[in-house]
């Protein structure tokens, strides 16, 4: 099947934008080769949800232009109440598509660690760019939208420790999205040298109610032997947008990661977090809560993939559907032939506030190998009144009641957020969501 | 002093009624207990009261100091100062204990009025260690993976920190060990006293041993059949309910009809 897809930028575009940015050859090289993939790629089939309808490519203008903050006393309120100005050693800051802001500490300078913009990064360490840059994650030719992303890209990070370099501080990044017109296509890289540890937490805010153009999102986490990350996500992106997000991470011996996804957005979404469990011993615990609210449409796709022996995954995705949004969280656990001793669990609830509100769990197993162990419980269902009838017979109003049920629910990813700001942020998000 | 007046009850259960005519009247300062075989709707009294969505009341009334409590919502009875310490309380993930008890007690006091979390936690902190509850329980979220007698001891828990004027216990004593039971029991007496009054639901003369009721009620097929002092329950240690059931012409016990929930 193909679908039509109408470009709003050509080859020459493309090449004029990477030129600007005085791109290396191969990236240029590489966006022209992705577009002109893009025609015959078949388009992204998130299971259960169907996406034919759905504008993935018409957006107003590529990139705009915004201002850039000399200090962080002159962010946004919004932006102010999520970045700890004096605690937070590292930060970086993204102005709809303009790179407005960057801290690193002396600290971690010193002891080769790199965040930095991602053009800046294919500018100044092209080599680590171009080793990592959708080669081991998430291939250009997956499908329409990775060679969209991989032509267009105009934002995002680059985040690279080195062999044993312990980063105690989280690393702050924080997408402001203040312009209608913008379109994010943000690749962001993190990646961890061998014996290396890193906290990682991304925002994705929209200050904007109502958003024009494209966020088609990638992010490639690549966990070298024995190191560590954690990755913490908050998404509120604005209803318009047509928002695809794929975040993925590539576990080699015993590496591990931990990811906290708050995905919050209002607009129609398609969010994929995919961790390849290659090395032997890797670890992956994947915490994600959703809530969805109006007539949005959203698909989760939670996926754990075994190839190391002794490899564990943990999959936990709670999603809060309201109104009449629908909600599809399909969470699978794929263990392939040689994995032995692996582990894959996983666990999605689904609690439905209105009657229009829609919300599916597909928990889905896929194993090759016999010396192993899984599971899965999934669950869709409503407030449980008898939960609520113990709270108010404590003098508990009844919102307030449901309040304390949902905040509950949701609690197993808010609290493993490693930024306290973020986790207020989040909190307070999911208040004003459910309300 | 505070009254708590139930006339006539009638309640049904999935269109089955368990309550036939239920009438009791209670004070503060007064300690009842009422007996009873299984299924003969003692719990479904204690929920019936409560507000429990499940329970219908088809007719007769309760009222508590001429308020009509079925008219209020569960949240307004508990308010006016009902408390239902429940048989089987629910497991809440993701809220705390003391965030629980805390959003209780400020809905009670109002807006503008909370308690400070400084004399709330000084507060908690005691009647924990009253109740020989580990500190750390605070933080666990409410009831969740708690045992049985853990379950038994939060509620009494709530209680001392809610205060109400009308305490319910049903089956407070179900399932406790006898050290478990004394501490429940001492917080329970701890409260006995002014503006306080307690129904406790039980089968056990056990309980009674350690927590002496003014008042006994014995309930049968959906209606207190006896009322009396303290010498009922020794009557019914010694002799069981057989005697009752004779005098009152009762052939078959009906435990079929069981909705003990």
């Amino acid at each position: 099947m193909t679908v039509e897809t109408k470009l709003s930028v050509t080859a020459q575009d493309v090449r004029s934008f990477s030129e600007a940015n005085n791109e290396p050859s191969w990236l240029t090289e590489l966006r022209e080769r992705a577009l002109a993939d893009v025609e015959t790629l078949p388009m992204v089939k998130p299971d259960k949800t169907n996406v034919e309808k759905w504008n993935f490519t018409e957006f107003p203008t590529h990139t705009v232009e915004s201002t850039t903050y000399a200090s962080l006393e002159e962010l946004p309120e919004e932006v102010k109440a999520i970045v700890d100005a004096e605690g937070q050693q590292n930060v970086y800051i993204q102005h709809n598509n303009t790179p407005a802001y960057l801290k690193v500490s002396e600290e971690l300078a010193s002891k080769g660690v790199i965040l930095t913009d991602i053009l800046t990064a294919a500018r100044e360490h092209g080599d680590l760019v171009q080793k990592y840059f959708m080669t081991e994650g998430v291939k250009i030719d997956q499908h329409k939208l990775t060679a969209l992303h991989a032509a267009l890209v105009n934002g995002g990070v680059f985040v690279y420790v080195p062999k044993d370099v312990i980063v105690e501080e989280p690393i702050q990044a924080v997408f402001l999205h203040d312009n209608a017109d913008a379109s994010l296509y943000n690749h962001v890289l993190v990646v961890a040298e061998a014996n290396s540890s890193i906290t990682y937490v991304e925002n994705y805010l929209s200050t904007v109610e109502e958003a024009k153009g494209q966020a088609n999102i990638i992010s490639e986490v690549i966990v070298n032997d024995n190191a560590s990350v954690t990755y913490g996500a908050v998404d509120v992106l604005a209803k318009g947008f047509t928002t695809y997000v794929n975040r993925r991470a590539i576990l080699h011996r015993d590496a591990k990661v931990d990811w906290a996804l708050g995905l919050m957005n209002d607009s129609d979404t398609i969010s994929e977090n995919v961790t390849y469990l290659k090395g032997d011993g890797s670890y992956a615990d994947t915490k994600s809560v959703v809530v969805g609210r109006g007539d949005q449409s959203q698909n989760f796709t939670t996926e754990v993939r075994h190839w190391g022996k002794a490899s564990n995954g943990y999959i936990l995705i709670h999603g809060v559907m309201k109104d009449s949004s629908r909600g599809i969280f399909n969470g699978i656990g794929k263990i392939e032939h040689g994995a032995t001793k692996a582990d894959a669990e996983q666990e999605s609830r689904v609690l439905m506030l209105n009657k229009d509100a829609r919300g599916d769990a597909n928990p889905i197993l896929l194993i090759d190998e016999d010396d192993v162990t899984a599971g899965h419980a999934a669950s869709v269902g409503r407030v449980d009144p008898v939960q609520l009838y113990y709270l108010m017979s404590r003098g508990i109003s009844k919102a307030e009641a449901e309040r304390l049920v949902i905040h509950g629910f949701l609690a197993p990813v808010v609290n493993k957020l490693p930024i306290d700001g973020v986790k207020k942020q989040l909190t307070e998000v999911i208040e004003r969501k459910v309300r | 002093m505070s009254t708590l007046v139930i006339k006539d009850l009638h309640v049904a259960i999935d269109g089955k009624e368990i309550l036939k005519g239920v009438n009791l009247s209670l004070n503060t300062n007064e300690i009842h207990a009422i007996m009873g075989p299984n299924g003969t709707g003692k719990s479904t009294l204690a929920s019936a009261i409560m507000g429990h969505p499940k329970y219908e009341v088809t007719s007769g009334s309760i009222t508590l100091d001429g308020e009509n409590v079925l008219e209020m919502e569960v949240d307004e009875r508990a308010k006016a100062g009902l408390f239902l310490a429940m048989q089987y309380p629910s497991e809440i993930s993701g809220v705390t204990n003391a965030d629980f008890l805390r959003s209780a007690i400020n809905a009670r006091r109002g807006e503008g009025n909370e308690v400070s979390l400084m004399k709330f936690i000084r507060e908690l902190d005691e009647k924990m260690d009253f109740l020989e509850m580990p500190e750390e329980m605070g933080q666990r979220y409410l009831n969740e993976g708690f045992s049985g007698g853990e379950k038994k001891r939060n509620e009494i828990l709530q209680l001392m920190m809610i205060k109400p004027k009308f305490a319910i216990l049903d089956e407070i004593d179900s399932g406790l060990d006898i050290d478990a039971l004394k501490v429940v029991s001492k917080g329970i007496n701890a409260m006995r006293g002014e503006g306080f009054g307690c129904v406790m639901i039980t089968h056990y003369q056990r309980l009674l041993n350690y927590i002496t009721p003014d008042h006994i009620h014995i309930m049968m097929q959906g209606k207190v059949v006896r009322s009396g002092g303290a010498e009922l329950a020794e009557k019914l240690e010694a002799e069981g309910y057989d005697w009752i059931k004779k005098e009152l012409g009762i052939e078959d016990e009906e435990e079929t009809t069981g909705q003990e929930a």
